[in-house]
Parts: structure tokens; sequence; C-alpha cells
């Protein structure tokens, strides 16, 4: 187990490497640069452009600024924002408990529904509740995500009155962020009520970014159980006499959940995606917001750092479900 | 860790007057996250409604509501004959705000004006360069580098300004966000304690409200600032509830979440207009749209081409179809809320067959060009690229053929500039101290028809600059308004612009808010706003 877990550490470093160089390379490719952005229709003078240019290191050839980039990452150093001119790993900690709050609430969301909704679908192949939750699937997984919030707040929050329109918590609870964890900073506060306020500003949010995954887990549980099922042994421990309930939850579900928690385990590349645009519109104070205002400011240290910590993210948690595969089932981890 | 004391202290400041039964909160829903909260690095109106208008004064202020400069923390000044010394009288008895590592031992004085403005203009200052890479754009762009030769105190309660020029808008230029006083005994402090740093993240000034916590993209609070020197607040505590997108700042308006919001989407004015809940102020914005002509390009270097052109374009099509009808038309480069306005300037009128006539008599036939339309939207201009489209259908009836065109903004700013630049581009400009010379000699002088000027039109006429000189130089406000007149005489005949529009500004809010007023400059400003139980 060690060794496999050493193994797969030891991939990371090149995935890393070349991450480095795309994130680098990516925010560059983008016309425009930061300097006019920040002069707007003022202007800048071609003296004044290429003295803030230096200031700010850009003067200098490409390979050299990278250099310069991985020197400092090595040294644990970020860089600052052009914007705030705070350091970005500052900014990013702060800011990444809200989103990490938001996609665990999505991603449970996603799991608990969609994996139960794929299987009865698989069990009841071709019923009217196969066809229905598999339309619906399909419906929610081309969702457009800022349409589809701005809908639910209009209908829930505006119309209803159910649910906040947007935030972390109602304004009138205020505490220090302990965790940055909302729903465990509002319980340690002792507040009254902050709880159920952080609860209630969760729920549209997290629908919202649950939704194309739910659809995408459905559908990936409903066609592994279609699979598995057809298999020998899952015919065998029929023709044994075994009641349905056991076929199906120990023999056809736990090999069934492979692809599964594969899907899941890449859903949360989908979840960043998503939480660009659902932050946008919550008003959520999370990391997708974050970087899609450094983007459109062409700040460059927070774009390329911030899709670095990203990245790095998205890595262990692949590399955490590589384990869990291990967990579920022994053979891969002898392998 | 240091936020988190900050922050600490701030709840049970906060928790004292939460608890207390008559303290009021104003809620604001604004638009965008502050930059930081030191204004003289930065531009963003949105940061400077978090950190100048609250927190901070200046030596003159804007009177509430308008551009008129009044006495701020300097309670009255001296001008020399020659309009290059300003002597200012200071306020005295005015107190800083204080938090968990800093509480003031002394009132304001000169030492905070100076270092105020030298951390600003002197590279060498100790605090020039406080957080690496920090610039003061605003302090440069109003050049204030060239203007300003010495700054001294003559007493603790006396500071002497000496230009090397005379410069009528320097009052004006002093009230500006970037011109705020901050407390040099503060800095020490903070220098002290090696946190220089947290004169940009816990703001301490004179300003009607305290600075009390900020989470970042999220929440900003302040509290009233009992100890004001001028009127004190109505209300108890200030909160800016950060959300970026128009439509939910408008759900929670009306869900109660927020008392005021800035920037409704267009669409949305009819039905706010419509609610009973809610109220709606509106303004003529200090601003304007314009399609600048390369006038050293032939045959846009023909001032009656240009005219032509002009007489083409049906205007008020444009401002019902893209403005929706919330915009005046424009016939002069500044807004008609702006003083020397020359409302006896009569527009071009829209005649298609005058326009082709002109331009036959010209030798003008079968002329193609570019109209570039800017990717993204502005207070000035909601939606470039319609804007082009009309206009290029109205061109094609006088025979010119028109292709549109755009780049991501930040290179539509840099090849707009570029001299020789082929077509005619869409832009526009708000004002930053409702002075005409920041309009005029900013957009339209032959000063700024270089590289890294904002004249997009490279119109240089010796006169109309001469005239703007002359303005520049003239303390008298009547004497001044005839120069600026007259330059718009000249604007108008030589055309270097197709003028669009001044849009209308916009702020809804609940119906129990009284006593919102406002900004010609765009600004929100919330110490004369009051809740109705």
């Amino acid at each position: 187990m060690v060794r496999f877990i050493l193994s797969k550490l030891l991939f990371l470093i090149p995935t890393f490497l070349g991450i480095t160089i795309i994130a680098f390379g990516l925010v560059r490719i983008l016309p425009g640069d930061p300097v006019l952005l920040m002069a707007g229709e003022r202007g800048v003078t071609p003296e004044r452009h290429a003295e803030l240019t230096a200031q700010l290191g850009y003067d200098k050839s490409l390979p050299m600024q990278y250099l310069d980039f991985l020197g400092r990452l090595l040294q644990g150093d970020f860089g600052n924002s052009l914007v705030t001119k705070k350091p970005v790993l500052d900014e990013f900690l702060a800011l990444f408990p809200a989103t990490l709050e938001l996609g665990l609430c999505a991603i449970i969301i996603a799991t608990l529904i969609g994996v139960p909704v794929g299987v009865l679908a698989a069990i009841k192949r071709g019923s009217w509740f196969d066809q229905i939750s598999m339309t619906t699937a399909l419906v929610g997984f081309s969702m457009p995500i800022f349409w589809w919030g701005l809908l639910l707040i209009i209908f829930f929050s505006g119309m209803l009155g159910w649910t906040p329109v947007s935030g972390r918590i109602s304004l009138m609870y205020y505490f220090p962020n302990a965790t940055g964890f909302m729903l465990i900073d509002s319980l340690l506060s002792g507040q009254e009520g902050a709880f159920g306020s952080a609860v209630s500003h969760l729920i549209l949010p997290s629908i919202v970014l649950a939704t194309i995954p739910l659809a995408v887990i459905a559908r990936q549980t409903r066609s592994a159980m279609l699979e598995v099922m057809g298999e020998d042994y899952v015919r065998t421990a029929r023709a044994k006499g075994m009641p349905q309930r056991r076929v199906i939850g120990v023999h056809a579900l736990r090999n069934a959940m492979i692809p599964v928690v594969t899907t899941i385990g890449l859903q949360i590349g989908v979840l960043m995606a998503g939480a660009i645009l659902t932050e946008t519109i919550f008003s959520w104070p999370g990391i997708g917001k974050w970087m899609i205002d450094s983007i459109s400011r062409r700040d460059y240290p927070v774009v390329q750092s911030g899709l670095l910590l990203i990245a790095a993210l998205v890595m262990m948690v692949n590399l955490l479900v590589d384990l869990t595969y291990g967990l579920i089932n022994p053979r891969i981890r002898v392998k | 860790m240091k936020l988190l004391s900050h922050s600490l202290l701030a709840v049970s400041a906060l928790a004292i007057s939460a608890f207390a039964a008559e303290a009021k909160t104003f809620v604001y829903c604004s638009e965008a996250s502050p930059e930081g909260f030191d204004p003289a690095p930065y531009t963003a109106g949105g940061t400077f409604d978090a950190s100048a208008h609250p927190v901070y004064n200046r030596l003159t202020e804007f009177k509430k509501g308008t551009t008129e400069v009044e006495p701020g923390l300097a309670e009255s000044w001296e001008v020399s004959e020659d309009g290059t010394e300003y002597t200012f009288k200071l306020r005295q008895g005015v107190k800083f705000h204080s938090n968990d590592s800093f509480t003031p031992t002394r009132d304001f004085n000169a030492d905070d004006v100076i270092f105020s403005f030298q951390r600003q203009g002197q590279a060498d200052h100790p605090w020039h360069q406080y957080i690496p890479g920090v610039s003061y754009e605003y302090y440069t762009s109003m050049s204030m580098p060239e203007l300003v030769k010495s700054i001294e105190k003559i007493d603790d309660y006396t500071v002497k300004i000496t230009l090397n020029s005379p410069e009528a808008p320097f009052l004006a230029n002093i009230a500006m966000p970037f011109a705020s006083i901050v407390s040099k005994e503060y800095a020490d402090t903070l220098e002290a304690a090696g946190t220089m740093e947290d004169l940009n993240n816990a703001p301490i000034g004179t300003g009607p409200f305290k600075f009390v916590a900020y989470q970042k993209d999220a929440v900003i609070r302040y509290q009233k600032n009992a100890d004001y020197w001028g009127t004190a607040p109505l209300i108890d505590d200030l909160v800016f509830a950060i959300t970026p997108d128009a439509a939910v700042r408008l759900q929670k308006l009306k869900a109660g979440e927020c008392h005021l919001m800035p920037y409704p989407a267009p669409a949305d004015i009819e039905a706010i207009r419509a609610d009973g809940n809610l109220k709606l102020d509106e303004q003529a914005g200090l601003n304007v749209g314009y399609l600048a002509y390369n006038t050293t390009v032939a045959p846009f270097d023909n001032p009656k081409v240009r005219k032509a052109l002009n007489m083409a374009i049906n205007k008020q099509a444009i401002v019902d179809a893209v403005f929706q009808g919330a915009a005046e038309p424009a016939k002069n480069p500044i807004p008609p809320t702006m003083w020397s306005y020359n409302d006896a300037i009569a527009d071009d009128p829209y005649d298609p067959e005058a326009a082709k006539a002109m331009l036959a008599e010209e030798g003008v036939s079968d002329l193609a060009m570019q109209i570039w339309a800017m990717p993204v939207q502005r207070p000035y201009m909601p939606n470039a690229r319609r804007t082009a489209e009309l206009m290029q259908e109205d061109l094609s009836k006088v025979g010119v053929n028109v292709e549109i065109i755009s780049y991501e903004w930040g290179e539509y700013l840099a090849k707009s500039m570029e001299s020789g630049r082929e077509g005619a581009v869409i832009l526009g400009w708000t004002g930053d101290n409702g002075d005409p010379d920041n309009f005029l000699q900013v957009l339209l002088s032959c000063d700024s028809a270089g590289e890294g000027g904002a004249n997009r039109a490279f119109w240089c006429n010796e006169e109309f600059s001469q005239l703007l000189k002359d303005a520049k130089v003239t303390a008298d406000p009547a004497e001044r308004t005839a120069l600026y007149e007259q330059a718009q005489v000249i604007f108008k005949d030589q055309a270097p612009w197709y003028t669009i529009a001044h849009s209308t500004q916009y702020v809804p809010m609940a119906a129990n808010v009284s006593g919102f007023v406002m900004s010609p400059l765009g600004d929100f400003t919330f110490e004369t706003v009051d809740i109705a139980e």
C-alpha cells in the first residue's frame, strides 16, 4: 500500500510542473495587459507604461518570468496580487473554505440523490421512473447555471420568500472567522439562529452547484449497475437464491461503485467550473469569483498561482480517489 | 491572526450596538469589492465608496449633490495673486478614528496633510512604496507631480502648497479621493510595528464612519463616528453587502436584504418604478459617450466630411434602442449638468439627404470605414455593439460602408490610441472632479493627442487648445465659463466626435430610506441617510 501511494505521489511531480507551465502561459496568451486595464479610458504614457511594467517585472522575457515564478514557488512564495497587493496564498486561504463548504454540500447532495436514483433506474430499467429520471438528468446536465441560479432566486427567494437571496449568512450575525466554514463558525459563535441562517443561505447555491454533478452521477451509476448486473457472479448469486436486496446491495453495487467513485472524483473539476458562476450569482465569497475577477483584471500572479493551487487540489482529490479504489477493490492495490 | 484580532475587538464593539435596541443598520448592496482601503493607489469608484467617502476627509470637499468645492479639513484658504500659492487654514479639534492597535494621541494637524501628499509625490519617501508595487495613478494622472512645487508647514494649522503654474481646477483636484488625508501618527505606529500594509487593510481617517471589518468579497462593516467634526451620521452601523450581479442586487433589495443598490439593469427600471416598496432616484450623469474619428487620416481630416457623417446618424434612435430612453442626446462634449455647458449650440440635424449631398460636394464617394465597438458595458455606454450596428445601418443609407471592429478591452484601449489608427472609435468618459477641464483637456486638447493621451480623435486645434490653457490659469469663474463656451463652439464646428449621449444614473432604494443624495460624480455616500421605522 505504501509503495502504491509513493508511486502515485512520484507521478505528481511532472504533472505539477506541467501545470505551472500551463497556468503561467494561459494568462499571458490572453490579450491585454494589467497596466492598460488599470489606466482605463484615461490612457497611460509610454514612459509610465514602461515604468509600471518594469516595476511589476513584466519587462523581462517570458522564460525569465517563468523561472522567477518557479523559483519563488519553490520557496513557497505564490506572489502578490497586482490589485490588492496581498499575498495570493493568504487570499486563497481566506476564500477557499467558502468554496469548499459549498462544493462539499453540492457533492453530498449530488451523491446522496444521484446514486440511489441511478440504482433504482437500473433495477427498474425501462420503467417510467427510469425514463423520467434519465430525461431529467439530461436536462440537468445541460442546464445553463447562471440562468438556473437566477430562476431559483426569483422563485424561492423573490416570490415565495423561503430562502435568502444571496450571501453566506444574515448580516445580523457577526462573529470572527474561526475556521472559515460558516456552518462550523456559526455553531461556535453560540449566537441563536446563526446556524439556521447559514444553512438557509447554503440551500440554493448548493442545489445550483449540485445540478450538473447530480445528473452525471445518476447516469453513470445507472449504466455501471446495468453492466454489473449482467455479470456471471450476479447471476450466480441470484441462482443461489440470495435475496434481491443482498444481490444488489453487496454484489452488484460494490463493483459498480468503482466507475462511480471515479466519476465523483472527476466532478471536482466540474464543481470548480460551476463555482465560478454559482459564486458570482449568489455573491458567495469563494475562489471561483476571485478567479473570474482576477482574469478580467489580468491579475497575473493571482491567476497563475490560483490556477496552480486549484489544480493541486484537484490532483489531491484524484489521488484520494485512486486510494479509495484500493479500499473498494483490493486487486487494484496489489497491482 | 492580525486580522482576526481586529475583528474580535470589532465584534465586541458591534455586539454592543447590535444589542442596543435602537441601533440602526443601513445595508448597501455594493457592486464590487474594494481593491484596498487606502484611496491613494486606486482608481475605481467602488473602492472610493468603501474607503475615501466613509472613512476619510480631504482639505476641500465636494458639496453634497454638487461639484461645488466647499471647505473640508481646511476651514478656509487664500490664493496668491498669481494663482500659484495656496495657503490652507486647517480645522482644529478634528479627531482621527481609533482601532485596537491605534489610539490617536493628538488631533489632526498640518503634519498629516504634508504626509498625505508627500508619500504620493516623493519617490524616496519611506511610505512611497509601503507595499511593493504600489503606484499613485490618480496623483500622476491629475498632473500633480508636475504641478506641485512644494508643500510646507507654516504652523500646526497652516499649510502652504506652491504650484509651478496657476491651475484653476486645483481646489477641485484636491477634493478627489486620492487626496484623502491619512494620519501620520497612525503611519508612524504601523511603521514601528512593521505592519505598514495595514494602512491599506485597517484604515484610520477622520470621516463620518469608522472602519470595523472586511471579509473579502462578502461584507464590509463600518460604525458611526460619534466624534465626527461635521454633521454626525443618522445611522449607527453601515454595512456593504458585496453583490456583483445587478439582477441579484435587485432581488436583495426587494427581499429587504439591503436598503439601497447601485447600477440597476436598464431593463429593470420600469419594474422598479412600479414597485410600491421601492423608490428610484435619478440624475443626469456626469458623462459622455462618443464616436471619435481619426482626424489625421483622409477623408476624416476634413471637418465637412465628419460633419456630414454626423448628420447621417439618427441619435434619438440610439438613445431609444440602446439606452432605453435613459439618456440625453449629446450635442456638446461636456454634460448639461456641468457648469459652462453651452446650451446655445444647436446639434447637427439628422438629415441623410443633406449628408449625402455634403459628402458628394467634398468628393467623397464609396467610402468604407471601420467603427470600433468596445466589448464592455460602461456607465456612459450600455451596449457599444448595438450602437455601432445602428450607426452602420444609418451610414449605409448615405452610401458609407461600415465594418464593425472589436477587441478585448485592454487591447481596445491600447489599439485605439495608436496613431494612424483606421476607423472611428466608440468610447466615453465619466468626470472625476466636475471641472470642464477634466473633460476637454483630457479628451480633446493637443497635449493629449499624442501617445499615452486620451484624445482618440487625435484632434489638435490650436485655437481650441489655447482657450483651454487660458481657462486653466484664469481664476474668475465667469471668465472661465466664457472661454469654455467658446471652446464648445469650435468643437461643434470642427466635429472631431460624433457626440452620442449623456446617460442617466439611477439609484433604487427601499421606500423607507430618506436623505440619500445622489452625487453627480457617481459617489455613494451615506452620512445623510436615515431609515424610517
